[in-house]
């Protein structure tokens, strides 16, 4: 499916116009990028995966993002049958309790990425069944690719 | 009077099985690495298996944060070192496709042999110690002598045997050996006469083939829903080859198939790589005659900064799909790098496929999904 007509299927389903819509862009990216809300997110991954015309079902990437101000998730996903790449983006301001959906349920392969992005960023995942931190020890303090962390003892700052 | 008969104590119930742990790693032979598997075993029976990763996390990409995008060539070497120079030509493709820089062709004809070169000596190096994990010792040196043939060109093109850095955004760091290619093509003779050799010693070995046949099957809807991708993915059916899918370099103008299987078990994986290795010698063999002429690279400036924006590049290394994440706000450093490792991907379906197997049967599945602990932990 084209990128048009992927744009077109999932405004779709949000006919009424009320109700927040998502947003798309292509601007600054070779692939179509929809930008969600942390509530409309489970929701919407569901719709994306299952809807028989887009049929995202490989999860092929799953990233945090800090751009200083607010935390992210960026989900890359590709459909094996058509072959069409969409990248949903979701983003809070809450830096303290920073939490969204678990899309585990939905892309098992998310398991281990959104342990990734706990430990890396603090940010949670509600309906995880296992989160604990992935790579860094259970103690360990802070988030180390926040970009407000430090650490006198073993970052080098340039 | 009545006798009675005493019921005999031992009934069936009486032997009573009980789960416990053990650890396995994090400095097992079979681990290949510093990797820690919990196993939750009844007797020899796996009921679980847990990694517990992190013990060589190096925070690589933190460290792209503060550095500038010739220097994060380097580091990507330490990722999945058996497929360094994929890794590198993972960056700089995507720098040079955000730069919009237009790359010679000499350079994408080099490095795609390269490419083919490094996934042969990775799957040369698996199946060596895909023997050695199964018991068999000799296959062992059989691959690593093959493989120091291809770390020899390496060594006389590249400067290097195992972080080669051959890759810069723009091109290569110098060109050619002279002797490059007449000894590319002294290697594919000596290779497609010892590849037969090792369908001899192992693949119709009848004690591998019990181990390996029907052992830790992966569905192909599985392998899509744990974002599998690599042998790992193409032998449960599933065509992921991100050469054939998205191609790159001078994957476009050569003919090649890709190796699928579909029994999903791990004699598929096995069966997947020796196929690879033929068609990897394929590629190189279309080519290695027909290095065009010409630049080996093109100036870019010596501080690049890439223009605001997301760029995304996949490329195909020999344990699958890599794809580096490139977010830059237009400095000189990028705002984040991710790496996405086929090897976090391939392993977290570990547990869902040896659960229920012995514990010899998850070393030799282990070795079949061809674990790279370094790509795993970045």
């Amino acid at each position: 499916m084209t990128n048009e007509a992927l744009q077109q299927t999932i405004l779709s389903w949000f006919p009424d116009p009320e109700f927040p819509q998502p947003q798309f862009s292509e601007e600054g990216s070779q692939y179509l990028t929809l930008n969600v809300e942390g509530e409309q997110l489970h929701e919407l991954m569901q719709l994306l995966k299952n809807n028989p015309e887009t049929h995202f079902d490989y999860l092929f990437c799953l990233t945090g993002v800090d751009d200083g101000k607010e935390l992210g998730v960026v989900y890359h996903l590709e459909s094996t049958v058509h072959r069409h790449i969409l990248v949903v983006k979701v983003q809070t301001k809450d830096r303290e309790n920073p939490i969204f959906d678990s899309v585990q349920d939905l892309w098992a392969t998310a398991n281990y990425h959104e342990r990734e992005v706990f430990d890396f960023f603090g940010i949670k995942f509600r309906n995880h069944p296992n989160l604990k931190r992935l790579f860094l020890t259970e103690d360990w303090e802070g988030f180390p690719l926040r970009k407000d962390y430090v650490d006198e003892k073993n970052m080098v700052v340039k | 009077m009545e006798t009675a008969v005493k019921e005999p104590t031992a009934t069936k119930t009486s032997f009573k099985s009980e789960e416990y742990f053990i650890n396995m790693g994090p400095q097992h032979p079979a681990t290949h690495g510093v990797l820690r598997l919990l196993l939750t075993i009844d007797g020899e029976i796996i009921k679980k298996v847990e990694p517990d990763l992190g013990y060589i996390h190096r925070s690589i990409e933190k460290m792209c944060e503060s550095n500038s995008y010739q220097q994060i060539v380097h580091l990507t070497d330490r990722l999945d070192y058996l497929s360094s120079h994929i890794n590198n030509e993972a960056v700089c493709l995507c720098v040079e496709n955000a730069l919009e820089l237009e790359i010679p062709e000499r350079v994408k004809v080099i490095r795609t042999i390269l490419g083919e070169l490094t996934r042969i000596a990775s799957h040369t190096l698996w199946w060596g110690v895909m023997g050695m994990d199964v018991g068999a010792l000799t296959s062992y040196f059989y691959g690593f002598r093959d493989r120091e043939m291809i770390n020899d060109i390496f060594e006389e093109t590249c400067g290097a045997r195992l972080t080669m850095n051959y890759n810069i955004p723009g091109g290569l760091m110098q060109d050619i050996h002279p002797n490059f290619v007449k000894r590319v093509k002294e290697f594919i003779t000596h290779f497609r006469t010892k590849l037969p050799e090792y369908d001899r010693l192992l693949t119709g070995n009848i004690i591998f083939q019990k181990r390996t046949k029907g052992v830790g099957i992966l569905s192909r809807k599985d392998a899509i829903n744990f974002g599998a991708s690599g042998p790992v993915a193409r032998a449960s059916g599933y065509s992921c080859d991100v050469r054939k899918h998205h191609p790159y370099s001078a994957l476009e103008k050569v003919n090649f198939t890709e190796a699928l299987e579909t029994s999903g078990d791990s004699f598929a994986r096995y069966k997947v790589r020796i196929a690879e290795m033929w068609e990897s010698l394929n590629i190189i063999e279309q080519l290695i005659d027909n290095i065009p002429e010409g630049d080996f690279k093109v100036a870019t400036n010596a501080v690049i900064k890439l223009p605001k924006g997301e760029y995304y590049q996949k490329v195909e290394t020999a344990r699958g799909e890599l794809g580096v994440y490139i977010i830059s706000t237009g400095n000189k450093n990028p705002h984040r790098v991710k790496f996405r490792s086929p090897g976090l991907s391939n392993l977290s379906l570990l547990n869902h496929i040896t659960v229920g197997g012995k514990i010899g049967d998850l070393v030799a599945t282990m070795a079949t999904i061809d674990i790279v602990v370094p790509d795993i932990d970045r």
